[in-house]
């Protein structure tokens, strides 16, 4: 990644033996610059030189995997700063925390609210990913004990929270096997938790008290031999945060390398809605891992509701097959509502029709999953999709009308899908929220 | 080794507006959201709370609630909605639409005189949102708004003509509505502008979508449409509208006050109207039209911490 032909050749043998299977080290190295052969197929690199192209080749944000089994994740690996540039690929891990100050009760009750986080949106499950447990109350016996009740609890990976080597030592006695996260690595301890992290290879996270203390403290953990890291500035204000998360993905994909590893922000606040808000501004703003108290749906649900969103492709959108769907066991006098095949577009009108209690068809029509106005003014939701997609899938011959109701922001192509079709063309609301008044005034008469 | 800050050397900047008589900043940005580390952010974000100009048929209790005692009086709905602390009043002129009470011009115009004369802040006039009756009544409005300096809207493809006849004869500017594509945008502020009025006199709505209903979709448009503005396009650099309430609140998570698995819906319909607030400030929306005085109680609270300097 970002090394020219000749950054790489500079590094070779120059030996022109041809067993790379290239003729010349020049072109072997520009068919490594292109991503299209592997260093492996040189016998000759220097040590030194394996380092620094591997090093080099590396992704701008280190990819980390936390946890183990079932509930392990990644992050990491970006490589854009804006969404609509490619795509963010790692979902921010919600962490939730507790703390060692609390009763085994309290403690297991939270754990599984945390457990119960599960939620369901366009047939897809969406969920919490880390419990968090700090040791507030600064003894590592009771950090040790509260760290196994919530391992046996969970199978979440956790987040060890402690500055003091001697507790997390004994924490990851009890987790250290499950690769938990260890919070954290600074300027004073960084020397014993690396090498704690090191020990169970869990992901450490290296805090600084701004962005060059983070850097420096980054560059001497690795000169341990540990790159298996996630970063914190240090920062807990709003708009630090927004500033140090931008900085720090701006510098690695300048390929800056002491930042370029994927981040974890705290959103913790007293005061759940700011959580909730400040959480969201995470997830959007860059945060590998964030960290909020609340364990309320209410509060959880946007967080992960505004991840699926910053998430998705925006080059693939959600889409839906383009096929006849039956809500609520339709008849052959069932009206036929025609839309796009863009996922949301066909679930609000779904989830809007069984609420009115009318069954019906749903046909959606192939639009690469954009929605009804894109994709009419992408000529993709047009009069001859519309009676290509009728044809094709038969349906005008499952009911004994002729009627088809097509979406009220497009009513201009009325006219030329009547004609197109031969069916009678009625205009249905603009928002599927206004389908049950239609259904009522404009299908029932 | 000492980071070296990056630094965008942005070109441009977002047009500054000012509404009302009061002259209420928008606008001028010289950065994207927030990053006051390479730029100048003069104004924050506002909030305007919506009144609508008959009872509203779809609003949930939990909306009803704060204007109970004035739902069906928009004048003294709209001083409750100041005392609420919007920084600005959007009167929805909801009775023009032919399927309520399709009230006429002259009558739709008379209420929003009335309720631009009792508040101290500055108007937005939403139409019916039927666009060819918006196109009869808001030409009407815009005269009987006359020095009020309005935010009128909203204007489309199919009714810009009129309205920005009238708004641009009147002193007022308006609201570019344009469905969920960047070009759309642009063209319409074009078309607008053609017709004589100034660019900074317009700001756009790329119809957004709430939070889990498609609201990425306007989240990238207006980063796109900011970062065109800092790098020189003068037809992307109007301020930005969003919608937030209109759309936050047809939102099931919002609306529902029965779904247990969901919480209970106090915070959660606010937070749902909230985050779609907080996610298209960071996205670079300037004009933020919300329903419910706790939720832009909140947002102005999220607003305060962003806007704290973070210089290095
Ligand atoms: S195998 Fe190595 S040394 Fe031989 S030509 Fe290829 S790159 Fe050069």
């Amino acid at each position: 990644m970002g090394l020219t032909g000749l950054e790489i050749f500079k590094q070779l043998p120059k030996k022109n033996c041809k067993e790379c299977g290239q003729p010349t080290c020049l072109a072997f190295a520009m068919q490594l610059a292109a991503g299209k052969a592997s260093l492996d197929a040189c016998p000759y690199v220097s040590d030194a030189a394996r380092e620094a192209l591997d090093s080099a080749s590396a992704p701008p944000v280190a990819l980390v995997k936390i946890g183990a089994g079932e509930k392990a994740f990644e992050i990491g690996n970006e490589t854009v700063m804006f969404r609509h540039d490619k795509r963010f690929e790692h979902p921010t891990g919600i962490a939730i925390q507790v703390n060692d100050n609390m009763s085994a009760d309290e403690v297991k009750a939270k754990v599984d609210k945390i457990n119960k986080l599960v939620f369901d949106r366009v047939g897809q499950v969406h969920e919490v990913n880390m419990v968090a447990v700090a040791n507030d109350s600064g003894d590592a016996a009771k950090f040790a004990d509260t760290v196994k009740l919530v391992q046996d609890n969970t199978a979440y990976p956790l987040l060890l929270i402690s500055g003091d080597a001697a507790a997390m030592e004994k924490a990851l006695d009890v987790a250290g096997a499950n690769k938990p996260v260890v919070y954290a690595a600074d300027a004073g301890n960084y020397e014993a938790m690396t090498a704690l992290a090191k020990k169970y290879e869990a992901p450490l996270v290296v805090k600084g008290s701004d962005l060059n203390s983070l850097a420096e403290t980054v560059e001497k953990v690795v000169a341990l031999g540990y790159k298996n890291l996630i970063l914190d500035s240090g920062a807990r204000e709003l708009s630090k945060v927004i500033a140090d998360q931008t900085q720090i993905r701006r510098q690695a994909l300048k390929l800056f390398r002491p930042l370029g590893y994927p981040t974890i922000a705290f959103a913790n606040n007293d005061d759940p809605i700011m959580e909730s808000l400040y959480a969201s501004t995470y997830v959007a703003k860059y945060a590998g891992i964030v960290v909020v108290n609340s364990a309320e749906p209410e509060h959880i649900l946007p967080v992960i509701t505004l991840r699926l969103n910053i998430y998705t492709d925006p080059q693939k959108p959600i889409a839906v097959e383009s096929k006849v769907y039956e809500i609520l066991n339709p008849g052959p006098d069932s009206p036929v509502l025609v839309t796009t095949n863009f996922s949301l577009s066909y679930f609000c009108i779904a989830g809007d029709t069984e609420a009115a209690r009318v069954p019906a068809y749903i046909i959606p029509v192939d639009t690469d999953g954009i929605s009804v106005l894109t994709a009419w003014a992408a000529g993709k939701f047009s009069p001859e999709s519309i009676a290509d997609t009728l044809k094709k899938l038969g349906i005008m011959e499952k009911v004994n009308h002729n009627k088809i109701i097509i979406p009220g922001g497009v009513a201009v192509l009325s006219g030329q899908t009547a004609e197109l079709t031969g069916c009678q063309v009625l205009v249905g609301p603009r928002e599927s929220a206004g389908i049950n008044s239609f259904f009522k005034q404009q299908w029932n008469q | 080794m000492a980071v070296t800050i990056a630094k965008e050397r942005w070109t441009s900047k977002v047009a500054e507006e000012a509404y009302g008589p009061q002259g209420l900043k928008v606008g001028g940005e010289t950065t994207l959201p927030f990053l006051h580390f390479e730029g100048e952010i003069p104004n924050r974000a506002v909030t305007a709370l919506e009144v609508f100009d008959t009872e509203p048929k779809d609003y949930p209790d939990i909306l009803k609630e704060p204007f109970a005692d004035v739902i069906n009086d928009p004048v003294a709905w709209a001083k409750k909605v100041v005392e609420y602390g919007a920084d600005m009043v959007a009167l929805r002129l909801m009775s023009a639409h032919p399927d309520w009470n399709n009230a006429s011009a002259q009558d739709v115009a008379k209420t929003a005189k009335a309720v631009a004369d009792a508040i101290d802040v500055p108007l937005i006039v939403i139409g019916c949102g039927v666009e060819e009756k918006d196109g009869e009544i808001l030409p009407v409005v815009a005269e009987a708004l006359e020095g009020k300096k309005a935010l009128i809207g909203c204007v489309t493809a199919n009714n810009y003509k009129s309205i920005t006849a009238a708004a641009n004869g009147y002193g007022h500017y308006v609201i570019a509505s344009s469905p969920l594509d960047i070009n759309l945008c642009k063209q319409l502020n074009i078309l607008i502008n053609e017709m004589g009025l100034p660019l900074d006199r317009i700001a756009f709505d790329p119809l957004v979508g709430a939070l889990g209903y498609g609201i990425e979709y306007a989240y990238s448009i207006m980063e796109r449409a900011r970062m065109g503005a800092l790098t020189g396009d003068k037809t992307l650099a109007t301020p930005i509208v969003a919608f937030i309430g209109q759309e936050a609140w047809k939102a099931k998570e919002a609306k529902d006050a029965d779904v247990p698995e969901w919480g209970p819906q106090a915070d959660r319909a606010i937070l749902w109207e909230a985050t779609t607030a907080t996610t298209f400030a960071i996205a670079g929306a300037n004009i933020f039209i919300m329903r419910h005085p706790e939720s832009v109680k909140r947002f102005n609270a999220f607003v305060d911490e962003a806007m704290k300097s973070n210089a290095y």
